[in-house]
């Protein structure tokens, strides 16, 4: 059939491929992509989609699946042993210093009730699976194997045993695909250990890899210092491991120092994350308080109009936690 | 009639199954040298068989593509329009190239379709891809010999057209 067809296209042009059948389609895919742009349809699509789509990325997860069950079918004994034998020592230190904090998480909680806030150190976690799925384009995504019926919402934390790893961006019925924070797109307000200092941690653009180019000048920063998530911003709880900095210069304009740190999440080699269920308690500045004033009886009576718009709490002030984690969004 | 219905299967198979491998990981180190497969394999069948291969095709595997990575919708699609655009194009001529000419003509293709990536990324306000990111193109043209010479000789065998 091809054969017959051969004799009547010319040498240079072929004959299925207009020119303005070209355009057309490059328009519409130019108009797809605007369009998705702006208004994120794909992922709606995607969702409706999902039925298809989630058995190709199980499909496609299989080979590191199996790669995963090879490795450990093959596993000489000695090395399954001698991994038995860490993380049982790894499980008896982890529990003895438990026991040791549980003593002093008693005695936080207490005096947490005194002082009437809600902050628990509960975690409520989930235990998913990464897919083995490459999404392509710089590859600063994780899927998951839990979805919108797990009860798994977009915005949630992704921790690993060791630190911080992302937090879910996109969420389909059994699936999920997780930013990790060193993303270029991704920022994470953090903490320094040691000095107390806040700043934010950026992903960078090299991979691997998390910057903080904002750190004045006089702050005293060192390699080899813990980052901690402050909890500012509200998505992610304070206190969880962020990374390790690993070199302090001088910024290019020279008005900031930036670090650059490692995760101490193993964002290449995790397996199995958790995902946090509660959302961080806002930690912004407190509620403006309305100005107590003498009683309204007492009040003389031409400041009563004037005192009751200053009661009025401001609506302006809106506190920091409405701010998303996330500056800009991968597009 | 049941041989054509298998021509198509298998087509249609070999469609999906670029698609899934597009998707499957290489460990960290390799990753770079992944070749774009949708793109490997439209341009077969493309030079292959004529008739089913057409813009519209072309759109809508980008459009699956798409769908499956999740960057954003109608990039792929526009990629793989152009490509085959050009393929058909000069289908002609790619078809009666000596095998090392076809294999530059591949390279080619495939750098124009990274430079096309590029632009439309830079659009989107994307940073710049490290300098690894451009051997994939080199890994998909070296490739392409053994899966020209592979799909051809399965396709022999089976006696499909």
């Amino acid at each position: 059939m091809a054969r017959a067809r051969d004799e009547s296209s010319p040498l240079f042009a072929g004959n299925s491929a207009g020119t303005l059948r070209l355009i057309m389609y490059l328009a519409l895919a130019m108009v797809l992509m605007v369009l998705d742009h702006r208004n994120g349809w794909l992922w709606r699509v995607r969702y409706t989609a999902a039925t298809v789509v989630e058995p190709i990325y199980r499909l496609a997860g299989l080979p590191s699946a199996g790669v995963r069950t090879l490795s450990v079918a093959f596993a000489d004994r000695a090395r399954l042993t001698e991994q038995n034998q860490r993380l049982r020592e790894d499980l008896l230190l982890a529990n003895a210093k438990l026991n040791r904090m549980a003593a002093v998480a008693e005695q936080n909680t207490r005096l947490k009730e005194l002082l009437d806030t809600q902050h628990s150190l509960d975690l409520n976690v989930q235990l998913a699976r990464v897919i083995g799925v490459d999404m392509g384009a710089y590859r600063y995504r994780l899927t998951l194997n839990m979805g919108a019926r797990d009860g798994v919402r977009a915005g949630q934390p992704v921790i690993d045993a060791h630190g911080v790893l992302g937090q879910v961006r996109e969420v389909l019925p059994t699936t999920s695909s997780v930013m990790l924070i060193t993303d270029p797109a991704h920022a994470l307000p953090v903490v320094i250990e040691r000095s107390g200092l806040r700043t934010v941690a950026y992903g960078s653009r090299d991979g691997g890899e998390l910057t903080l180019p904002n750190i004045p000048l006089a702050a005293d920063v060192k390699p080899g210092d813990h980052l901690l998530t402050s909890g500012l911003g509200g998505r992610f709880p304070p206190g969880f491991p962020v990374g390790e900095v690993r070199s302090v210069a001088p910024a290019a304009s020279g008005m900031f120092q930036e670090a650059r740190a490692t995760p101490a999440a193993d964002i290449d080699r995790s397996d199995d994350v958790l995902l946090l269920h509660d959302l961080a308690e806002p930690q912004g500045p407190p509620a403006p308080v309305v100005p107590a004033g003498p009683a309204a009886d007492l009040a003389p009576r031409g400041d009563l109009p004037a005192a009751a718009t200053t009661a009025q709490p401001a609506p302006a002030m809106a506190p920091i936690s409405n701010r998303p984690a996330t500056i800009g969004g991968t597009p | 009639m049941s041989r054509h219905r298998a021509g198509t299967l298998w087509f249609v198979g070999t469609l999906v199954f670029a698609l899934a491998l597009m998707l499957v990981p290489l460990p960290g180190a390799l990753e770079p040298f992944k070749p774009y497969w949708p793109a490997l394999l439209l341009l077969y069948w493309a030079l292959e068989s004529e008739d089913q291969v057409s813009l519209g095709l072309a759109f809508v595997v980008g459009l699956a593509a798409d769908l499956l990575t999740g960057v954003v919708l109608g990039e792929q699609a526009l990629r793989l329009c152009a490509l085959v655009f050009i393929a058909l194009h000069f289908r002609s001529r790619l078809r009666f190239f000596p095998m090392w000419q076809q294999t530059l003509a591949v390279l080619a293709l495939l750098l124009n379709d990274r430079v096309l990536l590029l632009v439309v990324r830079m659009l989107a306000g994307g940073s710049l891809p490290p300098a690894s990111w451009w051997l994939s193109p080199l890994v998909g043209a070296a490739l392409w010999p053994f899966l020209f010479l592979l799909l051809d000789d399965l396709r022999t065998r089976a006696r499909i057209q």
